[in-house]
């Protein structure tokens, strides 16, 4: 079970009006290597991994969540004051076609979300192989998301969030060395 | 060599609906210790080398089952 903290885990400012970039934006919203993508992996894959990583794949899960609300808030708040004409010359005319300016999880060419994007292989080499992979590709669309605008405030926040899939990276690759360790041997036979 | 079999044991609930399988088993295959291969390590024939699949025995991860495909019984 989980306890909600009503306020965001970093704060979220958006300074230049630009409903353009929400298109972007929620390529981590609802992309293959999105926060939602990301938070359903690894709470799916902790009841069959080995103890020992269950609590961090708890907790990183649990952080992608805050992370998903993030990228939320920066796209509702480059949406919602757009008028139909603004969301169409945003590229977002497909968008308000069919969800006004409700979010949806869509990557940004409009692919809805898919648990094809997700893996759960059962042996704890390859999902922890998976999971270090997704960190990767989740820094590297945060990198290209940031060159994509030039308002600071917006930058602040996806910089954040980029930092984040560094130390996930390496808290996934140490659960591998952990995985590795001969501790737990069987003994009897 | 050392095993590249590891153990670990889940948690079983007083509730549980089936028998449990009290141990848990995971391949860890040689290559997680291997960073860069170094040169010049002991080779396989070249016969062994084609049937193994590799020309390294440092490299070689055999794989002849996880042992739970029994009824209810774990073995090694």
């Amino acid at each position: 079970m989980w306890i909600y903290e009503k306020k965001l885990q970093y704060p979220v400012r958006v300074s230049k009006c630009d409903p353009r970039m929400a298109k972007f934006l929620i390529e981590q919203y609802g992309g293959a290597d999105g926060e939602l993508a990301a938070a359903l992996r690894y709470l799916n894959q902790r009841y069959s991994i080995p103890d020992r990583v269950i609590g961090l794949l708890t907790d990183i899960g649990t952080e992608e969540f805050a992370h998903l609300e993030m990228i939320a808030t920066m796209v509702y708040k480059l949406t919602k004051d757009a008028t139909p004409e603004q969301m169409k010359e945003a590229g977002l005319g497909d968008h308000y076609a069919n969800h006004d300016k409700a979010l949806f999880y869509h990557n940004a060419s409009g692919v809805p979300w898919t648990a094809a994007y997700i893996q759960a292989k059962g042996d704890p080499i390859a999902d922890l192989y998976e999971d270090i992979a997704a960190e990767e590709k989740a820094r590297a669309t945060y990198q290209w998301l940031i060159d994509m605008t030039d308002d600071v405030d917006l930058q602040d926040g996806l910089k954040f969030l980029r930092e984040r899939e560094i130390i996930h990276s390496i808290r996934f690759r140490e659960a591998v060395e952990i995985l590795k360790e001969e501790r737990d041997r069987k003994k009897i036979f | 060599m050392q095993s590249q079999w590891r153990y670990w044991k889940p948690y079983i609930s007083p509730f549980d609906p089936c028998p449990p399988q009290e141990v848990k088993r995971y391949v860890v295959p040689v290559n997680q210790y291997v960073v860069f291969q170094a040169p010049g390590l002991p080779q396989y024939s070249p016969f062994k080398a084609l049937k193994r699949g590799t020309l390294w025995p440092s490299l070689y991860s055999p794989y002849d089952g996880r042992g739970d495909q029994g009824v209810g019984e774990v073995c090694e």
